[in-house]
């Protein structure tokens, strides 16, 4: 029955309990049982008892969803990955999270991830790294490397993540599913443990294209609680569509060639996507993003200064580790810091403090945020010709455990195609457009602000016609 | 390029100890990512205004109204060192 159960989407499973075809206590029970016994260490935590109710009647049927382990989730470990959050059980939940719950979506589990959202590999994370369904010697991507993962591999129905740089988006590409990354101000980030407060952004991260819009449309929305989210303009559609007659796609050569680092085996998955997006009927052709190879530099200041600021909090006072000192504060916040943070979070704190420093801020902070107008612009000008942008979503496909992990820089290039999109806060999709020696290739669909449901639509065609096979990734 | 002595002076504002080995290699990774960086100074970048965030949100504020909030014990379960209903630290001298 499990095995029967977990070939079912979401959005299926969720329409057999919506007809009482299904129990959804069942369909909990049996994800609860594959995300304890994951073998990917894709989850920090998982529900150790299926709940004596599973609310049927909401919209989301009941159908119990993994959460990338940065949200706040009360009285449940929520530690960002960080061994300064070890144990750490907030007191509130974070607004995504209570309004999934409140639609009838029951939290299934916690997923692991890069620390603080700081990589593109999971092989950051406090709690060792997270290994890839398709090929267990590889990476599943990060930083919401958990979640996807756990999609990938059956071990949930679907799951959350957030994107700062591209940590939704290219895990999805590395692990064979779907992943969105909605509109800056789209969601609420109440609750999400921050990394970068002008660039995070909550989104799904699901089996294919009709489930994300599913989940979006009960994550979306203005909370008191955040003054940078809003109302979302209209509802998330359910996506139907069959051709892409009179869809207009740009494709731009700084993101989709070699000289962008793009592998033969991502180039030809994405060619062979384009061309058949045009038997769609698409008129898909060349377009011009200038400032988009500068993205990366203005990204690797702007995240990072944020960062360096919003992790300031992590001081061994109000909750989380505490190394004593000389007995004087600041020596117990430096040995705090340093015992708890990892590498890559001491890199980009070190980094941040730089550019934010005296003599340096104009130069580097003030200089990436004209950049990022830059960026901006040139998105502006490119949808006045076109519906959406298309290109690889990640350089390459999942490499092996460690093959970057000593070259920070080569590492930050894994972001290459998905940083433009946040610095200018618009919605970008990556859907699986095929295989490149056994492993998923991502294409990416980036649109303007609050263009999310003619987005999915259009992920929708192409994902039909693309047909690809997820199923070895669940065995 | 960093030296040991900048690597050590932001380390000190960013509240981290730092082992001696720590410091040579962040010298050297963070030098080599601000070389990458720094292409972005080749951009003439003037009358250019600086983007600090995307949306045209304004007035933002909710209304000043009362609301029920964490109570002290929940508050305080978290933390290291509750102390007389607040956080204890370390002196701030010694």
């Amino acid at each position: 029955m499990s095995g029967e159960l977990v070939e079912l989407t979401a959005t299926a499973a969720a329409e057999r309990v919506r007809v009482g075809e299904l129990d959804p206590r069942e369909l909990f029970e049996a994800y609860r049982e594959r995300a304890a016994a994951d073998h990917l260490n894709a989850f920090t935590w998982v529900a150790d008892a299926t709940p004596a109710t599973v609310a049927s009647d909401g919209p989301l049927g009941g159908v119990p969803v993994a959460v990338k382990d940065l949200f706040c989730t009360r009285g449940v470990p929520s530690q960002a990955g960080s061994r300064i959050l070890e144990g750490y059980r907030p007191p509130y939940t974070a607004t995504v999270v209570a309004k999934l719950a409140r639609a009838g979506a029951p939290l299934l589990g916690k997923t692991n991830q890069d620390e603080f959202a700081m990589g593109s590999s999971n092989e950051n994370s406090g709690f060792g790294p997270v290994l890839n369904p398709w090929d267990r010697g590889r990476v599943p991507g990060g930083s919401s490397g958990g979640s996807a993962a756990a999609v990938a591999a059956g071990l949930a129905p679907w799951a959350i993540g957030t994107d700062t740089g591209g940590s939704i988006r290219q895990p999805a590409a590395l692990c064979g599913i779907v992943g969105l990354k909605p509109t800056y101000g789209a969601c609420s980030r109440y609750g999400m443990i921050a990394f970068a407060s002008s660039l995070d952004q909550a989104g799904p991260l699901t089996r294919d294209v009709t489930d994300a819009a599913l989940l979006l449309r009960h994550m979306v929305g203005h909370d008191p609680c955040d003054a940078t989210s809003v109302e979302f303009p209209g509802e998330i559609a359910t996506p139907r569509a069959e051709h892409l007659r009179g869809i207009r796609l740009g494709v731009p050569e700084e993101l989709t060639t070699a000289g962008a680092g793009v592998e033969p085996g991502v180039r030809d998955s994405f060619e062979a996507t384009l061309a058949l997006a045009e038997a769609l009927g698409a008129v898909v052709e060349p377009c011009r993003l200038p400032h988009a190879p500068h993205a990366l530099s203005a990204y690797y200041l702007i995240a990072p200064a944020e960062a360096s600021a919003n992790l300031a909090r992590f001081d061994g006072v109000r909750y989380g580790l505490r190394v004593d000192g000389d007995a004087d504060l600041i020596s117990m916040y430096s040995r705090t810091r340093a015992a708890g943070f990892g590498a890559e979070v001491k890199r980009r704190i070190m980094l941040g403090t730089y550019a934010l420093s005296s003599g340096y801020y104009d130069a580097y902070y003030g200089t990436a945020q004209k950049v990022r107008t830059k960026i901006s612009e040139d998105f502006k000008a490119a949808f006045e010709r076109f519906d959406f942008i298309v290109t690889p979503t990640s350089p390459w496909t999942a490499f092996e455990l460690g093959a970057k992990a000593d070259d920070p820089l080569a590492m930050y290039l894994n972001d290459f195609c998905t940083v433009p999109m946040p610095l200018a806060g618009i919605p970008a999709i990556s859907i699986p457009s095929g295989l490149a020696g056994g492993l998923p290739v991502g294409l990416q669909l980036t649109g303007p602000a609050f263009s999310e449901s003619r987005l999915l639509d259009t992920a929708y065609a192409l994902e039909r016609a693309i047909g690809f096979d997820g199923r070895p990734a669940r065995r | 390029m960093l030296d040991r002595d900048q690597v050590l002076h932001v380390a000190r504002l960013a509240r981290l100890e730092l082992t001696n080995d720590e410091v040579e290699r962040l010298a050297a990774e963070l030098s080599k990512v601000l070389d990458h960086i720094e292409k972005i100074s080749e951009l003439d970048l003037s009358g250019v205004p600086a983007t600090s965030h995307v949306l045209d949100v304004v007035g933002a504020l909710r209304a000043d109204e009362p609301m029920p909030c964490l109570s002290p014990e929940a508050a305080l379960a978290s933390a290291p060192e509750p102390l007389e209903g607040g956080f204890g630290v370390p002196s701030p001298a010694t």
